[in-house]
């Protein structure tokens, strides 16, 4: 999950490192009075979880309360890249004498983070490493020494950052260690004309499988934008709501990512990812499909079951059942395959639902659902 | 001889005493596999009846491989107590642990690959299915009745499209088949299945199993061009996801233009790697290739 930068400030506040004054609203007419609060002269930042948003006009100075609020109705409610902006954060300006970059990311062929450091900061950093290498230093981090004051002076060094750096880089490896962050991203970190080093801009993706022993952020990654995915992240459902008429139903993330891929290939759009994982019980069916039916860009659904562990007979008999207590609106295509897939055909056809339909291959249901969604 | 695992491989189960440790450890049995014992600190010294064999239960891995030469393990510990679990069986100096917990925060699995690499404990997993060598061993929770022993080799992120392609191409049937799993940080790669099924004589052809996320699958198509000479056929999952999203697995995301579908199967074609669209004619090519050797 990624954090709102006011978040990360906060995380970054909390483990000692200076940040500037801020506060955060959601209303334009509270901006006057942050501003006037902050000494008049203030960045109004949108809170939106997406890069670019200086580019996009999400970031502007105020140089005094009256601007502030009008520069807080502006940019509260503005659509940067697909995201609406629902918070600004008002932040005291900063006297910059210069920028720098750090960072700590995953680096996954290694198994190791990667501490990523430059003296160029304040832009995005893979256009300084395209424009010039030489000027972004790399060092991975032993998962058991941690960065140290020594690993610390060394990525400094390596980055031709200032030694008062050094400190900020041992502080930001204790966030990302204590709060369970998969990256964490300073740009720019910034040195004061009066000499302090302050985390400017920063982003925090936190490990969703880390929130059962971080208690704090649990509800937070509970919201959802969407609406369907908030009903299906309700019922327990592992699903993401996309933009096609196709909904897809499927056992395992690798065969769901290919059902979707296999009815784009026959010319559909897919409208959802959604696992059911090894089981496909009778519930469990009968709440994905509640929730794919109540999206109204469905119309046809396609649901992929390779009976492994558990058998396609099974699968059958709790497609069955749960087609008992939902009221099927929309074309259903299933394709059964894997252990027991004869019995479970048979059972399906023994049901006889006017609007349920099998296919034998996982290419041939997938065309049969494209044709059907594009037919209405 | 397959890889990694065979009939001669005795195995560990740690937290054989849960409820989808019980399961799969009949499956496994069931399978042929020489499952000598259980660990649970707590319930060291019972025995547990699975039809028609007394598994034992020991306090430790050390104590279990001690008593009954075990050399390797399946980890089925909840999320939480994972990263111990695993750190105690590479301490203990087994061959090979198959992490099969799905959900571990990715600093444990930072810390326990890398401790486990220092003392020599080749890691499967984590959030994988396990491997299986048909008709000899299965270590993990993939069907064994889905396909029969063969020549083909295959490595995968995904469980289920594992599955898709070993009953597909089960007339031919497969040597070993190594479910890598499908989390950011994983102890064993791409790579290291294709180095062992080009040294095993009993793997043919290899099938790679990709998804979108990370670079595995670019880094592996960079191996295959320098170093494998048996044919490769590959198939990549999550071209129409969407943009920093995770789909359904936790290393499942593309950031910004890097993890895509489309790179990596580029990589690999560049590779000479042949790419189905689709599962199924991902298991046509593995016909076609293994016609014209």
């Amino acid at each position: 999950m990624d954090l709102y930068e006011h978040q990360a400030r906060e995380l970054f506040e909390e483990h000692g490192i200076l940040v500037p004054r801020a506060e955060v609203t959601s209303s334009s007419k509270e901006a006057c009075g942050i501003a006037r609060r902050l000494g008049g002269r203030v960045v109004v930042k949108a809170q939106v979880k997406t890069g670019g948003r200086g580019k996009a006009g999400g970031v502007k100075f105020a140089a005094d309360p009256a601007a502030a609020e009008l520069t807080a109705r502006q940019i509260l409610g503005m659509d940067i890249k697909g995201h609406t902006v629902g918070t600004v954060m008002l932040a005291q300006p900063v006297d910059i004498e210069s920028e720098f970059y750090v960072s700590y990311v995953l680096d996954r062929a290694a198994g190791r983070f990667l501490a990523i450091a430059s003296a160029e900061g304040g832009m995005e950093i893979e256009e300084v490493a395209a424009r010039r290498p030489d000027a972004v230093a790399r060092m991975h981090i032993d998962p058991v020494e941690g960065v140290t004051s020594a690993k610390a002076a060394e990525i400094a060094e390596a980055a031709g950052l200032p030694p008062q750096t050094v400190d900020v880089l041992v502080r930001l490896w204790e966030v990302l260690v204590r709060e369970d962050a998969v990256l964490v991203e300073v740009n720019p970190l910034v040195r004061t004309r009066q000499g302090q080093i302050l985390a400017l801009d920063g982003k925090v993706t936190l490990d969703d499988n880390a929130r059962f022993r971080q208690a704090r952020w649990g509800a937070e990654g509970a919201v959802h934008d969407d609406p369907l995915e908030a009903a299906a992240a309700a019922k327990g459902l592992n699903y993401v709501k996309l933009d096609g008429e196709v909904g897809v139903i499927g056992n395992g993330a690798g065969l769901v990512m290919s059902t979707l891929d296999v009815v784009a290939g026959c010319g559909a759009r897919p409208a959802n990812f959604l696992d059911i994982g090894g089981g496909a019980s009778a519930r469990i069916m009968a709440d994905g499909l509640s929730v794919i039916l109540s999206d109204p860009a469905v119309k046809s659904v396609f649901v992929n079951v390779f009976g492994g562990i558990t058998a396609c007979d099974a699968v059958a008999d709790g497609i069955v059942r749960a087609l008992d207590s939902i009221r099927l609106t929309k074309p259903l295509v299933v394709r059964l395959d894997g252990n027991n897939a004869a019995r479970g055909r048979a059972i399906l056809d023994g049901h006889a639902h006017p609007l349920v339909q099998q296919a034998t291959t996982m290419d041939g249901a997938a065309r049969r659902a494209a044709d059907l969604a594009n037919a209405r | 001889m397959a890889i990694y695992l065979t009939k001669e491989s005795k195995v560990l189960v740690q937290g054989m005493t849960g409820g989808e440790g019980m399961k799969h450890t009949r499956r496994m049995l069931a399978a042929g596999t020489d499952v000598v014992g259980g660990v649970n600190p707590r319930k060291a010294g019972r025995t547990v009846d699975f039809d028609d064999r007394a598994v034992p239960v020991f306090g430790s891995v050390a104590d279990g491989m001690r008593s009954t030469g075990a050399d390797v393990t399946v980890v089925f510990v909840p999320p939480a107590f994972a990263k111990a679990a695993v750190t105690e069986a590479a301490d203990a100096g087994i061959g090979l642990a198959v992490v099969i917990t799905e959900g571990i925060p990715v600093h444990d699995s930072v810390a326990f690959t890398a401790h486990a690499r220092s003392k020599g404990t080749r890691i499967i997993g984590p959030n994988c299915p396990g491997l299986i060598t048909p008709g000899q061993a299965n270590a993990g929770i993939i069907p064994a009745d889905i396909t029969k022993p063969g020549r083909i080799g295959l490595v995968s992120k995904s469980g289920t499209l594992t599955y898709q392609l070993m009953y597909e191409l089960r007339d031919i049937g497969f040597s070993t088949c190594v479910g890598i799993g499908g989390d950011p940080v994983v102890g064993t790669s791409h790579i290291d299945c294709l180095a062992a099924f080009q040294d095993d004589p009993d793997t043919e052809l290899v099938v790679l199993i990709g998804e979108i996320g990370g670079d595995a699958e670019e880094r592996a198509a960079a191996y295959i061009r320098d170093h494998v000479t048996k044919p490769v056929v590959g198939y990549i999952a999550g071209f129409t996801a969407p943009e920093g999203r995770t789909m359904g697995h936790a290393g499942a995301i593309v950031s910004g233009s890097s993890g895509t579908a489309a790179a990596k199967q580029e990589a690999l074609e560049a590779a000479g790697v042949g790419v189905g669209r689709t599962p199924t004619e991902t298991a046509r090519l593995v016909l076609d290739r293994l016609e014209r050797n």
